[in-house]
């Protein structure tokens, strides 16, 4: 078994005409948590749906556990997303459920286990991200944070390999941004888990991540621990770091002269 | 002048070929949906709980509604049929049209804008806000998991509520002009009893409205798989799932009516 459970070599990605991702290359050693960040539109989300095996790779190789993810079929695929999880920007519950039901469906899908063995596990998963308590609610009388948390333990259910987030701390208020922040962390070593974690947060994310790839444009810019990432002295990574208005990332879109657009050019 | 013509012209080409390219999107999404049904039969109870959400709480305005058609069908039958001295004959009037006509075509109509819509507006919702994507995710096909046992709901729901329709519609029928005008009761049901065939009438009936039922389910199901996933794109789609649900249940009905009582 390699040590690598994702290697991404040369991958480029395109909508239609439109180049999106241009010779990524990206590693992700088994019991890392990964963060891939840039700005919105930079493609890191696409990059995470190619991981998923939501698209497929328009050229270049994407390997996640020794299988190339742009030449598998549908049931191998299926197959290789019950060892997968994923966590969505808002939590993607499924409205129709109980906290308790959202966290059970993959054990009731993928699984015949007993009705009493179900309840067991979906309250350890429930327990391990503090939300016991909040089994027979509906996702709507859950707050943001706790949403979070909820499609965390659903995303945990079947004990994945590896888990992916899309912005995990957007939109939350300090006290959940840590508590998922840790919660990340926590459950990828307990686990045995390998945790992909695409976010702009860089001050939440640079606390409790191994690794960060930098993406703008569709390639890698920088890369680094988080230590090296924060003495990066490259420009973007600078502005990017610091949340600088200006720099390789302009606050103008391009636009004609400024006098020119009041009717002021002479 | 010229390039404005040649514009519109490529304007309505494209159009045209955007229209023809989705009813190819759409029947392949049907293909896949009867495809992707042996799920849901194994789990039936999937299916219980859309013909819950489909039919019964359509119920009250199935109901309501054939219980008004049948009293105007009473009325009005009654005023032109007393004119031949034929009013004996409310009943054959009341139950073939109810039957043949109203009950299906009414039905789906209500059917498309109650329970289409709703349809529509729920996996639409589903898509926009990832509960979809996070199915595939989950390694679970939400065309089996979600569309399927929604399909066969509302296809099961409508030939039921079509029929509830149509016994609705006769009971408003027989309050009008036996209750309250007075026509002979006797006439009123024996007339009917030899007027209207099974094959003929009730089972084509059920047949239009086995048609409806999918012509409108797959309408609703796919406008809500296709929305943009946005709020004005699960708004139009709710829009259009009743706007063409509509126009092919009454295309369908001319089609069906031609081939069941004129023997095209």
């Amino acid at each position: 078994m390699s040590d690598n459970l994702i290697e991404i070599r040369d991958l480029s990605f395109a909508y239609g005409q439109r180049l999106v991702l241009k010779g990524i290359n990206l590693t992700a050693r088994r019991g890392q948590v990964i963060a891939i960040m840039g700005n919105s539109g930079c493609g890191k989300t696409t990059l995470l749906r190619l991981i998923g095996g939501a698209m497929k790779p328009t050229s270049g190789s994407l390997k996640v556990d020794g299988i190339e993810m742009g030449q598998i079929d549908q049931d191998a695929l299926y197959q290789m997303r019950r060892r997968m999880g994923m966590l969505f920007q808002f939590g993607a519950l499924f409205t129709d459920m109980t906290v308790f039901e959202n966290v059970a469906f993959q054990l009731r899908e993928h699984t015949d286990l007993p009705e009493a063995m179900i309840h067991d596990l979906v309250f350890m998963k429930l327990n391990a991200v503090g939300l016991r308590g909040a089994h027979d609610l509906m996702p709507s009388e859950l707050s943001g944070g706790m949403a979070r948390r909820v499609a965390l333990a659903r995303s945990i259910a079947l004990d994945p390999m590896l888990i992916l987030y899309d912005e995990p701390f957007a939109g939350l208020d300090p006290i959940s941004l840590g508590v998922t922040g840790n919660l990340i962390r926590r459950l990828t070593d307990t686990l045995g888990m390998t945790s992909i974690v695409v976010t702009h947060d860089v001050q939440e994310s640079l606390k409790m991540v191994d690794y960060v790839y930098f993406v703008s444009e569709g390639v890698i810019e920088a890369e680094g621990t988080p230590a090296e990432i924060k003495a990066s002295q490259l420009p973007y990574v600078h502005q990017f770091v610091h949340g600088e208005e200006n720099g390789p990332v302009p606050f103008h879109y391009p636009a004609p002269d400024y006098a020119a657009d009041l009717g002021l050019a002479a | 002048m010229m390039q404005t013509l040649i514009g519109h012209i490529r304007g309505i080409g494209r159009r045209s070929v955007d229209r023809v390219w989705r009813m190819g999107v759409a029947a392949r999404f049907f293909l896949l949906v009867l495809l992707h049904s042996g799920t849901c039969f194994r789990r039936f109870h999937l299916i219980i709980r859309e013909i819950f959400t489909a039919g019964v709480l359509s119920l009250i305005i199935i109901l309501v509604s054939g219980l008004f058609v049948g009293m105007v069908l009473g009325l009005q039958g009654y005023e032109t049929l007393q004119t031949y001295g034929a009013e004996e004959s409310l009943g054959v009037l009341v139950s073939l049209s109810l039957v043949r006509e109203l009950g299906p075509v009414v039905a789906a109509l209500l059917f498309a804008s109650r329970a289409g819509s709703a349809i529509t507006a729920e996996i639409g919702l589903m898509k926009a806000t990832e509960q979809i994507a996070a199915m595939e995710m989950m390694a679970v096909d939400p065309i089996a998991r979600v569309v399927a046992p929604k399909f066969w709901g509302a296809v099961i729901s409508m030939p039921l509520l079509a029929a509830l329709f149509s016994a609705m519609g006769v009971l408003g029928g027989y309050l009008v002009g036996v209750v309250l005008i007075g026509v002979d009761a006797g006439s009123f049901w024996s007339q009917m009893q030899a007027a209207v065939d099974f094959k003929e009438d009730i089972l084509n009936g059920v047949i239009k409205s086995v048609v409806f039922g999918i012509a409108v389910t797959i309408i609703a199901l796919f406008e809500g798989y296709d929305a943009p996933p946005t709020a004005e794109g699960v708004s139009r789609a709710t829009t259009r799932t009743v706007v063409t649900s509509s126009l092919a249940i009454l295309g369908l009905d001319f089609v069906l009516t031609a081939f069941m009582f004129r023997g095209v």
